[in-house]
């Protein structure tokens, strides 16, 4: 009898031993990490050892509130930051108009052919984005090539990459560019779950396919959308450098630094690692916070968590 | 009757679904258009004469066809390096992030594994969390991971999406099979490699797509990662450089000066020739593989969105 429980035991944790290798990994590269916001606490200047720096308690928060400097550049990156993620969410319908416009394309090659071009863009990395913007949009780009030397209109080349009035919006629009496509997916998976029968006995009662979009495709959507705004709710304060990295240059720097964007940015000054860890260290708190909020959100409203 | 009825209804629309079709075919035409000219513009300017090429003039078909950006895009020092690393780092990673999830997946199916729910959780939360770049940076100094290839291919072998979608699939394969193989006596290995991987061939093949695109297109790490050593510099971030070093990159390439005047403007190279050729050395794996392809990514994401 124990040696049959004994056995069973041992199995399962033989299936462990089997992941063990891999969950060293995760300690690793994921786990570790967490360890390096103690350099917050520290007046640390690289090579020199963390052992060697001299412990500085909260210094770093309070500079960060304290310091004039900082604190209007903070500020501006948190303007930045909200008002981007602010632009992405209250734009995060479009994906499913889109997906439900694209729905009525009745020649199926056709639809095949704009669904895999549109989704094209999110394979290709931000450095190729900029890319393409560069070779169209630069001052010898393709544009100003057409408006200066080809048709006249202009003397001098628009410099678009440039322009630091605009950038929120072509930030995001370079953004839908990429991703519009792709994040319509979803949706275009859901609407192909719709029972056919809601269409056909729409149709019979003479409703128009304006109608059927309204009073069926849509309102069988809005679960989808709502799961999906709430992971951007959770997303609010990351957008990822890579976009405003590639994107940004001396002329529209103050607008286009976002929050990791500027952690990228301290961390590259001459003893800026304590201050970064620590504007980083507060947003993945908050970060967290938020996506507990949103799933818990979710939870109440919809009784399923995204967790 | 009725038949009849039907039909007539579907001959006469209403003006307003007329309309909704004409802006439906007219609007994704112009999407399609705005997501594929960007990158036909640049290749048919990298294969036609750079002199017209500069002008402007070349729009809609290339124009003097010639293929000498190309042939001295591999003169450009470093060029061929970096295309070596980028595919080496996609290869490679690929394998271990395919094996990794496959195997992981199918292991944290197994109900009767010790805490199993517990390292499931622990490695699913790394989803939504991040120590930020400078631990993680002094982290993978300590590891001497840094200006290290393995640097690149190391920290993406466990990726917990790509877990995720491997055991929702596996999760939906009968138990059956599994019990069937350890009656006969297999154990879990032979389980696994036997009688698992041939079933779950399509999603390794979904997430092995999802990983070489994020491998060739991995910019953030090696910007990173690689402080001295640039022969580990991927292809991306050679492009990278290359858009921000503008004009001084035109000595780069130029190095033959033998023929005519008018063909040799035609074919030397420019700032924006090199940096367009080098666009389009960069995009077209993603270009040739992704059509076909697109099958695998959507069904990924579909699995994904059952269970997030």
């Amino acid at each position: 009898m124990f040696k049959k429980i004994d056995k069973k035991k041992w199995y399962s944790i033989k299936l462990f031993l089997f992941i063990v290798p891999f969950l060293v990994l995760v300690v690793l590269f994921s786990y570790y990490p967490l360890y390096g916001w103690m350099y917050a606490f520290y007046d640390y200047k690289p090579p020199k050892p963390l052992s060697e720096a001299p412990f500085v308690g909260v210094k770093w928060f309070k500079f960060m509130v304290e310091n004039p400097v900082r604190v209007e550049q903070l500020k501006q990156v948190l303007i930045n930051t909200f008002v981007m993620s602010g632009i992405t969410l209250s734009t995060s319908w479009i994906p499913m108009l889109f997906a439900v416009f694209m729905n009525e394309l009745h020649r199926v090659r056709f639809r095949k052919f704009v669904q895999t071009v549109t989704t094209l863009p999110n394979f290709i990395s931000w450095v190729l984005v900029y890319s393409v913007a560069y070779n169209i949009f630069n001052s010898d780009g393709m544009v100003n090539s057409l408006l200066v030397d080809k048709w006249h209109l202009i003397q001098e080349p628009i410099l678009f990459l440039q322009d630091s009035s605009h950038v929120w919006l072509t930030q995001w629009l370079w953004l839908t560019w990429k991703n519009l496509g792709w994040a319509a997916i979803m949706y275009i998976a859901a609407i192909s779950s719709i029972d056919e029968e809601l269409f056909q006995a729409a149709k019979v009662d003479g409703a128009t396919r304006m109608q059927q979009i309204r009073y069926i495709t849509i309102p069988s959507l809005l679960p989808t959308f709502f799961v999906l705004l709430m992971m951007n709710i959770g997303n609010f304060l990351s957008n990822g450098m890579e976009q405003y990295y590639v994107f940004q240059n001396a002329f529209n720097k103050e607008y286009i630094q976002v929050l990791d964007l500027y952690v990228y940015t301290l961390s590259t000054v001459k003893g800026g690692y304590p201050l970064s860890v620590a504007v980083s260290m507060l947003k993945s708190v908050v970060s967290v916070i938020l996506l507990v909020v949103a799933n818990g959100i979710s939870k109440l409203t919809r009784g399923e968590s995204f967790l | 009757m009725t038949e009849i009825r039907v039909k007539k209804k579907k001959i006469h629309q209403s003006f307003g679904d007329t309309m909704l079709s004409v802006f439906c075919y007219v609007f994704f035409a112009i999407c399609a258009f705005l997501c594929l000219y960007p990158f036909y513009y640049i290749f048919i300017n990298t294969i036609s004469a750079n002199d017209l090429s500069a002008r402007g003039d070349i729009l809609f078909w290339p124009k003097g066809i010639h293929f000498k950006n190309y042939k001295s895009a591999f003169g450009i020092s470093g060029l061929f390096q970096a295309a070596k690393i980028s595919v080496m780092r996609t290869v490679i990673g690929t394998i271990g992030t395919v094996s990794a999830s496959a195997f992981l997946g199918f292991m944290f199916s197994q109900e009767k594994m010790w805490h199993r729910k517990l390292w499931y959780r622990i490695v699913i939360a790394t989803m939504y969390f991040n120590a930020g770049i400078i631990p993680w940076f002094l982290t993978m100094q300590t590891l001497h991971l840094t200006n290290n290839f393995w640097g690149f291919v190391l920290p993406a072998i466990v990726s917990p999406f790509h877990i995720v979608l491997t055991k929702t699939f596996v999760e939906s394969i009968p138990k059956e099979l599994q019990e069937a193989a350890e009656i006969d006596g297999a154990g879990i290995m032979t389980v696994f490699f036997k009688v698992m991987l041939p079933v779950i061939k399509p999603i390794m093949a979904t997430v092995a797509i999802f990983a070489a695109v994020n491998q060739w297109n991995a910019f953030q790490d090696a910007l990173l990662l690689i402080t001295s050593n640039t022969k580990l510099y991927p292809l991306q971030l050679v492009l990278y450089n290359y858009l921000n070093q503008a004009s001084s990159i035109k000595a780069l390439a130029n190095t033959s000066s033998s023929s005519s005047l008018a063909a040799a403007a035609a074919t030397t190279q420019t700032a924006t020739s090199i940096r367009m050729t080098i666009t389009v050395i960069v995009v077209l794996p993603i270009m040739m593989v992704y059509p076909f392809f697109q099958k695998y990514f959507v069904k990924g994401i579909m699995i994904g969105a059952v269970k997030g």
